[in-house]
């Protein structure tokens, strides 16, 4: 119950209404305290205090809204006084933010996010997945068999710094190596914290490139998947394919699903962009961003995942099984909760 | 009394728009200037710097003994699990911070907050929370990114870098584009950012004294001016300054052929005000409109 001596304290009795000469002037006082009421609401909830608001005031806030924007409305054809149609103006704008603002806080949307509207989004954007998985099989296939023709072309496609050392011919022991376990956590959690940053920032580029019609975010998929299979061939060749696959799939399950995610949400904007259908390409343009967002927060959670796996996981796991076994147990995970967590009913009118 | 004429409404300026809610009445809008969104930029990166340099300055205050423990052997635990809050502080602070603010019923970060701007809805539905996010992501790419490329010296990086710094380029000029001010995020998210002033009711004017058996004015002294006149004599009336209130009592009374004795200004303009007003309301409710003196 809100205190009724704070209420009547604040709005002020209107000037007796007889007394004003002008008919448009009784309309205002007439309808004043209306106003006052609604404006009362208004900055309560802007405050971020809706507690404040009496349960009986709460009841007639859209009563109050309608009656305030008809006043507008009646004002604009019968008042010429400036100073009551810009308040009233002012007014239904400030109410019009509240009523038709964020009905959730950040928590909310984190709650409505996991149990459903991620996975929807996902799900919506499924032809993009299609494509963007595609392109990333075929950069892997592309970087395979350039090396395996011509070894030269390990050197152009994996920057020298990123080899450290597993190069084409190299020493099998060297290899096993790069592979093997650490004996302890020491230092990793702040190497798993890096690589998170890391990652995302190439995730959210992969999102953001997707303006130019999306052919950049093709191209950096392409890219990407194609040093991957320059790599993977380094090792098969070396015979050490299926526990590169196992090093890799710890973490790269949940990585490059990310990646592939993040690239999709990239090529649903462009390619609604280059065909928005029969809307305007600023409507579809919207509805598609919308959509591509949320999967991109997604992304950044899985990329979070992936660099926990990858900092903690991969470096205390040293046999190819156990490795395989985390890696497709993720794989398993992630496509069990896209296909399946439905978005709960919606409880907003 | 011309800052009066300039703060008159019914004008439409370059960066006013008419958005109709879904009930049906247009309201008037104001987008919010690209001076003023980068001011807010400006201040909400202050309040981020600052933020975090009172986070390291909490935390150097705490723990302040934990630095000297890096030189040791092992690495200790604790010092681990500092940077790994460091990181995650960092990460928040660059996606957190305008998440939490526009989501909030203000729809503002306090940077936006201080300049009299909120995010909205271009469609005028309601606002949610994925356009939110939609144009704060796209943020990073328009923000951040550059800012990181610039420090880090990446034009000079030779081709690559120069393509870079265009592409770059086009999402940091993108607002000066398009006449909304959209930057790319808005684009995308389908939100644009306008002006949210708010307004104090003021008395009605007409509870005056009637003085209309003292002044009595004619059809021909009222047909002489029109709506936007008399919105400026309501400013000056509302303002209640004695010489703007014997300027414009003399520029009328020449207009209307009055003499007018001194310190009856203001009883005057009262009186005029509410007999023009009435004349004018009542040729509005029969559909005839006097914009101002000219029509």
């Amino acid at each position: 119950m809100a205190l009724p001596f704070f209420k009547s304290a604040e709005i002020e009795p209107p000037a007796d209404v007889e007394a004003a000469t002008l008919r448009s002037d009784r309309f205002r006082l007439e309808r004043e305290v209306d106003w006052q009421r609604l404006d009362q609401i208004v900055t309560a909830l802007e405050k971020g205090r809706p507690k404040r608001i009496s349960d009986e005031d709460l009841l007639e806030l859209p009563v109050l809204y309608r009656k305030t924007a008809s006043s507008l409305s009646v004002a604009r054809e019968t008042s010429l006084d400036a100073a009551t149609l810009s308040y009233l103006e002012a007014l239904v704008r400030r109410a019009w933010f509240q009523i038709y603002g964020p009905r959730i806080g950040l928590f909310g949307w984190l709650r409505r996010f996991f149990m459903g509207g991620w996975s929807t989004s996902v799900r919506e954007i499924w032809l993009d997945i299609c494509i963007s998985f595609a392109v990333m099989v075929a950069g892997t296939l592309v970087g395979w068999l350039l090396v395996a023709r011509d070894k030269e072309w390990f050197y152009s496609l994996v920057p020298g710094e990123m080899a450290g050392g597993r190069v084409p011919g190299a020493d099998r022991a060297v290899l096993e190596e790069s592979l093997a376990q650490h004996d302890n956590a020491e230092g990793l959690s702040v190497f798993a914290a890096y690589l998170f940053s890391n990652n995302t920032g190439v995730t959210i580029m992969a999102f953001a490139l997707g303006f130019a019609f999306g052919i950049p975010t093709l191209l950096l998929l392409l890219y990407n998947t194609a040093l991957l299979g320059a790599m993977l061939w380094v090792f098969a060749d070396a015979g050490l394919g299926l526990d590169f696959v196992g090093w890799l799939s710890v973490h790269g399950t949940t990585e490059l699903g990310a990646i592939m995610l993040g690239g999709a949400a990239g090529l649903h904007v462009g390619r609604t962009m280059a065909f928005p259908g029969e809307r305007s390409i600023l409507a579809a343009m919207r509805d598609a961003g919308v959509r591509a967002a949320q999967v991109m927060a997604g992304c950044t959670i899985m990329l979070i995942v992936a660099g926990l796996l990858e900092g903690y996981v991969r470096q205390l796991v040293g046999d190819t099984n156990s490795r395989l076994a985390i890696g497709g147990g993720m794989l398993l995970f992630w496509i069990i909760y896209f296909a399946f967590v439905r978005r709960p009913p919606e409880h907003e009118a | 009394m011309s800052a009066a004429i300039n703060m008159m409404r019914g004008e439409p300026g370059k960066r006013d728009r008419m958005l109709v809610t879904p009930e049906g009445v247009a309201l008037p809008l104001t987008v919010g200037s690209r001076g003023n969104r980068a001011g807010a930029l400006l201040l909400d990166m202050t309040f981020i710097v600052i933020g975090v340099i009172v986070f390291f300055m909490i935390l150097g205050a705490v723990g302040f003994g934990l630095f000297d423990l890096a030189g040791t052997e092992n690495v200790n635990p604790v010092l681990e699990l500092l940077f790994v809050v460091i990181i995650l502080f960092l990460f928040l602070a660059r996606y957190g911070y305008f998440l939490f603010f526009e989501l909030g019923p203000r729809a503002a970060t306090p940077g936006k907050r201080l300049l009299g701007l909120r995010v909205a809805a271009r469609d005028g539905g309601r606002l949610t929370a994925e356009m939110v996010i939609a144009r704060n992501l796209v943020r990073d790419v328009e923000v951040f990114i550059p800012g990181f490329f610039l420090l880090g010296g990446g034009e000079q990086a030779g081709v690559a870098g120069l393509t870079a710094f265009v592409w770059l380029a086009i999402f940091v000029l993108f607002p000066f584009f398009n006449k909304d001010a959209l930057r790319a995020g808005d684009l995308v998210a389908g939100t644009w950012v306008v002006e949210a002033q708010s307004a104090k009711l003021k008395e009605a004017m007409s509870l005056a004294p009637d003085r209309s058996t003292e002044y009595r004015f004619g059809e021909d002294e009222l047909s002489i001016y029109g709506e936007h006149e008399l919105q400026v004599l309501e400013n000056v009336l509302r303002q209640d300054q004695p010489e703007a209130l014997r300027d414009v009592a003399d520029a009328i009374t020449n207009k209307i052929g009055w003499q007018l004795g001194r310190g009856d200004e203001r009883e005057f303009l009262e009186a005029f005000y509410a007999a023009l007003r009435g004349h004018l309301e009542s040729g509005m409710r029969f559909g005839k409109r006097k914009r101002d003196k000219h029509s």
